[in-house]
């Protein structure tokens, strides 16, 4: 059987003089849950869009399933399926005919589309709203439409791209679990983008880009320890004083914020009990924290990956707005 | 039952992996899909035909009744001019319809459902095929429901004549539909297709004949109507439902029907061919 993985190598794609994926190279293996984590404009979609064979590379190759995304088209839409980002269902349809639609196009059995639709309406909750029109449906309906839709087909590589923005973390749960028992029957390799830190978490491997270049990439656990620092907040009795005594006294880069003074050290847990020596003051809580994927993303990035999500929901509301708009 | 074991609710998992139709089956049935979604579509957005039925009804027995002592029958190749225009209109209703049934891609483009469409895996050809078979027979039922008005205007309608316009209609409404894709593929916004349509469809209406007969014309009209290909599909039209008129003709050459139908025929393949490739690259 073939590789279900995906290769890229030297991937390049501008747009006009601007880079927006430049020189990215990487491989995911066959049945790898691996994440691309970046911020707004990364280049992250550009990358999917490309490998799904939707925008055109300029440089370099691609190859999903091991067919080449430039040269054997055909071949690598019928090894894969697609979550967008942004919202690609037919408003005059019914959730029911999108997804019939969907099941059509590729290739289910009219048999069988009754079958497979009813699971991933029940997981997604969309059962008693299937025969209305998704132009009655909120944001949030929709998004789950376009999940079950994506799932409908299992497709050996699956790209969701940014797949549970917007939605409740019930219905992100029912989704994983689904995933996962995708996953573990048919071994389907996953291209995910996300800003939720929780499903970062769950991946295989992370790759991190930023201004369309990967900038650290590994599993979760290697990157975390790559920082290698704790996050330790203290809470005294005068904040000011303890930040100016820790920053002499250990020669540390200290903030101070609302929860206290806050500084990193290598091992937070060893660094406590001198801490409390060196403090003539009343220390009323101590917080060590292991270095979190937020932290792996502002250390690599410059960026709070919270600011960053913040942006995209703006985004997805703006643009829920624009297509309200001009659908009138 | 042996499934009686089994939990009452099962878990949401799908049944066991998916089975994948051919290739060829698979396209075939992607025709007919996206040809379904079209006229389902148009079944929730009813005023759309009454919009398409509306308009050419005005020119029929307005305009119509308003030139008919201007134009003799003379003019009009043997039959008054209301009789004249009958065909003209259920023409000018199918090039419209046809025509702009393309802003559907435009508009599936500016929503998204175009690339749903363009990553799944069924060719380009069937596509464009479905949407040309949404956009024609769209258009075609609305020239089938203006033919309850023909013996209003005193335009008998056989069996035979009435399937003999229809394949005519069909043939011209598909040739128009090709058309429609191919500027709606390099179209990237709504406002500039209805621009281009606008500036497109009239001219080709008025070109055509379907308005007034292209006998006695200044030199430049009487050739700028035969290169419009519209003129051929229309002449076609009229000539089965109204058996006496005089033909369209070309300097002396009386044009067959045959060449009608074969020239209708050969603009409509080569603008879907057209349009299948630039569909292609239309992201
Ligand atoms: N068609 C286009 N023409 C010009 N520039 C584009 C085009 N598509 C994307 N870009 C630019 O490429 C860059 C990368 O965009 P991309 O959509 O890949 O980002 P992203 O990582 O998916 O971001 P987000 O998290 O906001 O979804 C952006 O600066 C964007 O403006
Ligand atoms: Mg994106």
């Amino acid at each position: 059987m073939r590789s279900a993985g995906v290769e890229v190598e030297g991937l390049v794609k501008r747009f006009g003089s601007f880079a927006a994926v430049d020189d990215v190279s990487f491989a995911v293996e066959p049945g790898e849950l691996f994440g691309f984590l970046g911020p707004n404009g990364a280049g992250k979609t550009t990358t999917i869009s490309i490998l799904c064979t939707l925008v055109e590379l300029t440089e370099g190759t691609a190859r999903v399933a091991g067919f080449d995304v430039v040269h054997d088209r055909s071949a690598v839409r019928e090894s894969i399926g697609l979550v967008f980002q942004e919202v690609t269902l037919d408003d005059y349809l019914t959730g029911a005919e999108n997804l019939r639609f969907h099941a059509v196009l590729y290739g289910v059995p009219p048999s069988e589309v009754k079958d497979r639709c009813r699971p991933l309406l029940d997981m997604v909750g969309l059962t008693e709203r299937a025969d209305q029109q998704v132009r009655f449906y909120s944001g949030g309906m929709k998004r789950r439409l376009e999940i079950a839709r994506g799932l409908l087909h299992e497709p050996r590589v699956l790209f969701l791209d940014e797949p549970t923005i917007g939605l409740d973390p019930q219905t992100r749960k029912h989704i994983w679990d689904y995933v996962d028992t995708l996953r573990a029957r048919e071994d389907t390799t996953m291209f995910l983008t996300t800003h939720y830190m929780d499903e970062a978490e769950r991946c295989d491997r992370i790759a991190i880009i930023d201004h369309g270049q990967i900038v650290a990439i590994d599993t979760p656990d290697a990157l975390k320890a790559s920082i290698g620092s704790d996050t330790v907040t203290v809470a005294t009795s005068d904040d000011a004083a303890a930040a100016q005594a820790l920053a002499k006294g250990f020669d540390l880069a200290v903030e101070t914020t609302e929860d206290g003074v806050r500084f990193r050290v290598p091992d937070g847990e060893g660094f406590v009990p001198q801490m409390f020596e060196h403090l003539a003051l009343g220390v009323r809580s101590v917080n060590v924290r292991r270095p979190s994927l937020d932290d792996v993303f502002m250390e690599y990035t410059g960026h709070d990956l919270r600011d960053a999500d913040a942006g995209i929901a703006d985004q997805f509301k703006n643009n829920a707005m624009v297509r309200g708009f001009r659908r009138s | 039952m042996a499934d009686a074991v089994l939990p009452a609710r099962m878990p949401a998992t799908a049944p066991l992996g998916v089975r994948r139709e051919g290739r060829l089956i698979r396209n075939v049935r992607a025709v007919w899909m996206v040809w379904i979604r079209d006229l389902i579509r148009l079944k929730r957005t009813p005023t759309r035909i009454v919009t398409g039925i509306a308009q050419p009804l005005l020119f029929l027995f307005v305009l119509g009744a308003g030139l008919e002592h201007l134009i003799g029958s003379q003019r009009a190749g043997g039959v008054n001019y209301q009789q004249y225009l009958f065909p003209g209109i259920l023409a000018m209703s199918v090039l419209t319809s046809a025509l702009f049934s393309s802003i559907a891609i435009v508009w599936d483009r500016e929503f998204g459902f175009m690339r749903e469409m363009l990553v799944a895996p069924v060719s380009r050809s069937s596509l464009v095929l479905g949407k040309a078979l949404g956009g024609g027979s769209v258009a075609v039922v609305q020239g089938i429901i203006l033919v309850i008005a023909a013996p209003l205007v005193g335009v008998d309608v056989t069996v035979g004549s009435f399937f003999a316009m229809l394949g005519f209609l069909l043939l011209l409404a598909f040739a128009l539909v090709g058309f429609g894709i191919v500027i709606a593929s390099r179209m990237q916004r709504m406002e500039s297709f209805q621009m281009v349509m606008a500036l497109v469809l009239q001219p080709m209406i008025f070109l055509s004949g379907a308005i007034f007969p292209l006998v006695a014309l200044p030199q430049w009209l009487g050739v700028v109507t035969r290169l419009n290909p519209a003129t051929y599909g229309i002449d076609a039209i009229r000539r089965v439902l109204l058996p006496h008129i005089a033909p369209l003709t070309i300097l002396s050459w009386t044009v067959p029907l045959w060449a009608d139908a074969l020239i209708t025929f050969a603009f409509g393949a080569l603008m879907l061919a057209l349009a299948v490739r630039l569909f292609a690259t239309a992201e």
